[in-house]
């Protein structure tokens, strides 16, 4: 459980920095790396990876639109005929960085099984 | 081994699937789905359009270095985001300008670049490519050329656009991709470096808009078919009720340039018989303006007022941005254009200026005779004469590119040809343009000079400079003058001169030289206290020396003179409700005509009620009322029950006569000879079609209300529009008087861009207000938060800063800007 949670930390840390240094899909080596180098079970490092980018695009997303008072996020939902929803367009984005993210961290903890492998015991 | 080296390659095998489709979203979410954007790149919060989101309470103050600067500069942002620029030499004031065009407006003025080369394939592909072939066989690279070689022959002009250019790149050679405009997230494109060029450009874009209007293959095919002696009836080059800009001959009785008509023009021109079916687009036709200066003893204050409504286009983001501009050798405030230095339409420490357009003919077509197919040869006095080719590579989004060769003649270009009708139609003839914008000449004086000028021999010496677009420029200064001038370098021409094409196998028909700058008609301090113009005739056409040509608006500038004739002790709320009445002196004329004949008896509910709307309307376009749609209707339904039959007799591409021909015809005559349909045996009167006219109408105002639509700010559906029709970036139904005749000429996109009173006391007194905001960014709250102001006709007052001023609380952002 613990290193659920550093996971889903750590991912988030590094993506976020990822996105200041590198493109958007900085967000997937970040992933990557964070489930290659703890090890957890491919389902739990999905969901770390997951939701590691998930929290962090949505706490931007909301403090940026939250700043922004939603004026642009309103606009750009109407030109995705999303209903003018600033919410959906938020948990839009946050699912599109998610998926990304979630996806790498399974290869690299699928990688990580590769190099080191798992006792029988802990496959589950 | 085997069965160890199989489990090994299995466990390969997860990792694999999982990479891939990682791999597999990131290249869908990098890639662009027509038109969806590549979704990571967009929706990523650290580097797509979320980075656009300003937040409401940003701060604009920063300390700036920058190369191309000489001097350190200040910058003050006021309240309502309009930046003062203190600089202490000019090109440093130019230079500052550019940076700031491009820091708030810069895909506008690229995007306007683009659309101005006929690069708009570049970036939505083919579908572009009709207009962008139109852009280049009207020349207009060809004429920005010219226009930047003669733009760096003079070294103020050349000083001042490299400083220009130079800004706008400072400002684009720093950008990070995620502080990109939202516009190139969307469509997927990156900025180039601004260059002198690009100004020209943008400059004839604008020439376009103001002098691109022409009828000429309209006309031409309404000349053959009806007769030239029913078109002129129906087309005259006159009008009755008309005030002209300058109501007294102040030109010369002596002409600088004596016409020769071509020799059997009358048959082989007037009664011509040729048709085309050519489709050429067209700029508004409404593009016009209202301008007046009041000398001091009309005005309260005792010092000259001097107003501009320019009426163009309505865009967000807007084609003006507010500045003040501020340097030792001259301090400007007013509205500057995205894309080139100066301040366009505003005032300095001594006078304020101001425009509206000359609304003369400038574009002309001649018929080109070649030898062959191959367009090497064109019969040309005599002789064949070899063309000129121009390549004209137009890039396709993602595709090739499509090469265009373009014929230049003696003429000009050859604009419509075989491959090029501007519709579907086939076109087997060579029309060859001959546009004034293709000659040589440096607008960007003007500007400079009105921005330095301190009296009226400054504003004469300036106003030369303006060649193309024409406009009548309005002038007041401290010293109490006021003057103005119908401006532009103009083609001198015989009647009916251009009106139609021309035979293009020798010189007679070309034009025979320019109007002399001297005898552009002008005013200066007249007796009766004002000068104005609203794109009516300049002068009377029957008495100038040379034919007018073009299409003139006379109703506005009959309400404005007559409020000036009758008022005086003019104060600057009078100018604001001037410039906000909604009256409509057309309809003035017409009503009484439509009520005299409208048959009462017998009428159905429907047809009472409305008629009954329509008599208790006062004439005013108002936002709410029904009466001015009402009278709209009837008087669309009467000019197509007059003029649809001798219309469908031509059977091609032309158009009705004005409105104010046909209430003319009917107030002169009621026995008008056009209101009779030809298509009957009987003769239709006066009072057969107007009855006929309200019965179409009323069927269409009663489906109109059903709708809800019929309130005249829901029929008129005024919306302000994002540059690209992006809908979720526009404003719609905005909800305020005006219409086509009146002052507040507001229509469905088009009307009053730019509201300006300046009152000329020792401390100037001035105010504005245009339909947009400082930013371009949609994202922004400056985007488009004048727009309700406008509508409701709020003006903001004009804050001509002093540099002492710093502490002052409208200062709400101070950049500094240093060399680096």
């Amino acid at each position: 459980m613990l290193k659920y949670i550093l996971s889903i930390i750590v991912t988030a840390l590094l993506a976020f920095l990822s996105g200041i240094y590198m493109p958007w899909w900085g967000i997937a080596i970040a992933a990557f790396l964070v489930s290659a180098a703890i090890p957890q079970k491919p389902s739990f490092s999905f969901l770390s990876g997951f939701l590691g980018v998930f929290l962090l695009w949505e706490v931007l997303a909301w403090w940026i639109d939250n700043k922004n008072n939603g004026i642009l996020s309103q606009k750009v939902a109407s030109l995705f005929k999303l209903g003018n929803s600033s919410v959906l367009l938020i948990v839009i984005t946050s699912i599109i960085g998610a998926l990304v993210a979630g996806f790498a961290a399974l290869a690299g903890s699928y990688l990580r099984r590769l190099i080191y492998p798992v006792p029988p015991a802990e496959t589950v | 081994m085997i069965f160890k080296a199989e489990t090994r390659s299995m466990k390969f095998v997860p990792f694999l699937i999982s990479s891939a489709i990682t791999i597999l979203l990131i290249i869908a979410f990098n890639t662009r789905w027509g038109p969806v954007p590549p979704l990571g790149e967009f929706l990523s919060p650290q580097h797509g359009f979320w980075q656009n989101a300003e937040p409401i309470d940003k701060d604009f103050g920063q300390d700036l270095q920058l190369t191309g600067l000489k001097e350190p500069a200040e910058i003050y942002l006021d309240d309502r985001l309009v930046p003062h620029i203190f600089a202490s030499n000019e090109d440093d004031a130019f230079y500052l300008q550019g940076y700031l065009h491009a820091k708030f407006r810069l895909w506008q003025m690229e995007f306007q670049t683009y659309a101005a080369a006929g690069r708009v394939s570049e970036l939505i592909g083919p579908a572009g490519l009709n207009y962008d072939r139109e852009k280049r066989r009207l020349g207009m690279g060809y004429a920005a050329e010219k226009a930047v070689a003669e733009i760096e022959k003079d070294p103020v002009s050349k000083a001042e656009a490299d400083a220009y250019t130079a800004g706008v790149n400072a400002y684009i050679s720093n950008i990070k991709e995620s502080e990109l405009p939202i516009e190139y997230k969307l469509l997927g494109y990156k900025p180039e470096l601004w260059t002198n060029l690009k100004t020209a450009l943008f400059l004839k874009f604008m020439s376009l808009d103001l002098a691109g209007y022409e009828t000429d293959f309209e006309y031409t095919n309404l000349r053959s078919r009806l007769g030239y002696l029913t078109f002129n009836k129906m087309f005259p080059i006159t009008q009755d009720s008309m005030d002209p800009v300058i109501p007294v001959d102040t030109f010369s009785r002596f002409p600088g340039i004596t016409l020769k008509t071509p020799r059997g023009y009358d048959s082989s021109y007037l009664q011509n018989m040729d048709t085309t079916s050519v489709h050429s687009s067209k700029p508004d036709k409404d593009n016009g303006s209202n301008n007046w200066a009041i000398s001091g003893i009309k005005t309260k204050s005792g010092s000259p007022i001097l107003c501009n409504d320019p009426h163009l286009g309505l865009n967000l983001p807007s084609l003006w941005y507010e500045m003040q501009i501020s340097c030792p050798s001259f301090n400007a405030y007013g509205a500057t254009f995205p894309g080139a230095p100066g301040v366009i339409i505003g005032f300095n420490d001594s006078c304020a200026f101001g425009f509206t357009n000359a609304m003369r003919d400038v574009r002309d077509y001649y018929e080109i005779s070649y030898k062959d197919d191959s367009r090497k040869e064109y019969w040309y006095n005599g002789q064949w004469v070899p063309t000129d080719f121009r390549f004209e590579h137009i890039l396709l989004k993602d595709t090739a590119e499509y090469i265009d060769t373009v014929a230049y003649t003696v003429f000009g270009p050859v604009m419509y040809d075989k491959s090029f009708s501007g519709n579907k139609k086939t076109n087997n003839k060579y029309y060859a343009v001959r546009w004034k914008a293709h000659d040589p000449s440096n607008e960007l004086m003007i500007f400079n000079g009105l921005d330095h000028a301190k009296n009226y021999s400054d504003y004469q010496q300036s106003i030369k400079w303006l060649h193309t677009p024409g406009q009548n420029v309005v002038f007041a200064s401290k010293n109490g003058d006021i003057a103005i001038t119908a401006q532009g370098e103009f083609p001198a021409k015989w009647k009916r001169q251009g009106d139609f094409v021309m035979p293009g196998t020798d010189s007679t028909y070309q034009w025979q030289g320019m109007i002399p700058q001297s005898e552009n008609p002008f005013m200066y301090n007249p007796e009766r206290g004002f000068v104005s113009s609203a794109n009516q005739y300049p002068v009377n056409p029957l008495t100038y020396p040379y034919y007018l040509g073009g299409d003139y608006h006379n109703y506005r500038a009959l309400t404005i003179n007559h409020f000036l004739n009758q008022t005086n002790e003019i104060g600057i709320e009078d100018m604001m409700k001037l410039q906000l009445d909604t009256y409509n002196p057309f309809a003035g004329m017409a009503k009484p005509v439509l009520m005299k004949n409208i048959d009462t008896a017998d009428m159905s509910p429907d047809e009472s009620k409305y008629y009954d709307l329509l008599k208790d309307w006062d004439l005013h376009y108002d936002a709410d009322g029904k009466g001015s749609s009402i009278f709209n209707i009837i008087w669309d339904s009467l000019k197509s029950v007059v003029w649809h039959d001798e219309l469908e007799s031509v059977g091609m591409p032309g158009f009705y006569p004005a409105n104010s021909t046909l209430l003319e015809g009917i107030l002169r005559d009621s026995a008008y000879e056009f209101l009779d349909d030809i298509n009957t045996p009987e003769k239709e009167t006066l009072r057969h079609d107007v009855n006929l006219a309200f019965k179409k109408a009323v069927l269409t105002c009663k489906n109109l209300e059903r709708e809800g639509r019929l309130t005249w700010s829901k029929l008129r559906d005024t919306r302000v529009e994002h540059l690209a029709k992006i809908d979720a970036f526009s404003r719609h139904d905005i909800e305020n008087g005006g219409g086509e005749y009146a002052i507040n000429a507001v229509k469905k996109d088009h009307g009053p861009s730019w509201r300006m009173i300046v009152q000329l006391t020792k401390n100037t007194e001035a105010y504005g207000i245009y339909p947009g905001g400082q930013s371009g960014n949609p994202g922004s709250q400056y985007y488009d938060n004048f727009v309700d102001n406008w509508a409701a006709g709020k003006y903001y007052p004009l804050w001509m800063m002093a540099k002492d001023e710093e502490t002052d609380k409208r200062v709400k952002a101070i950049i500094r800007v240093t060399k680096q």
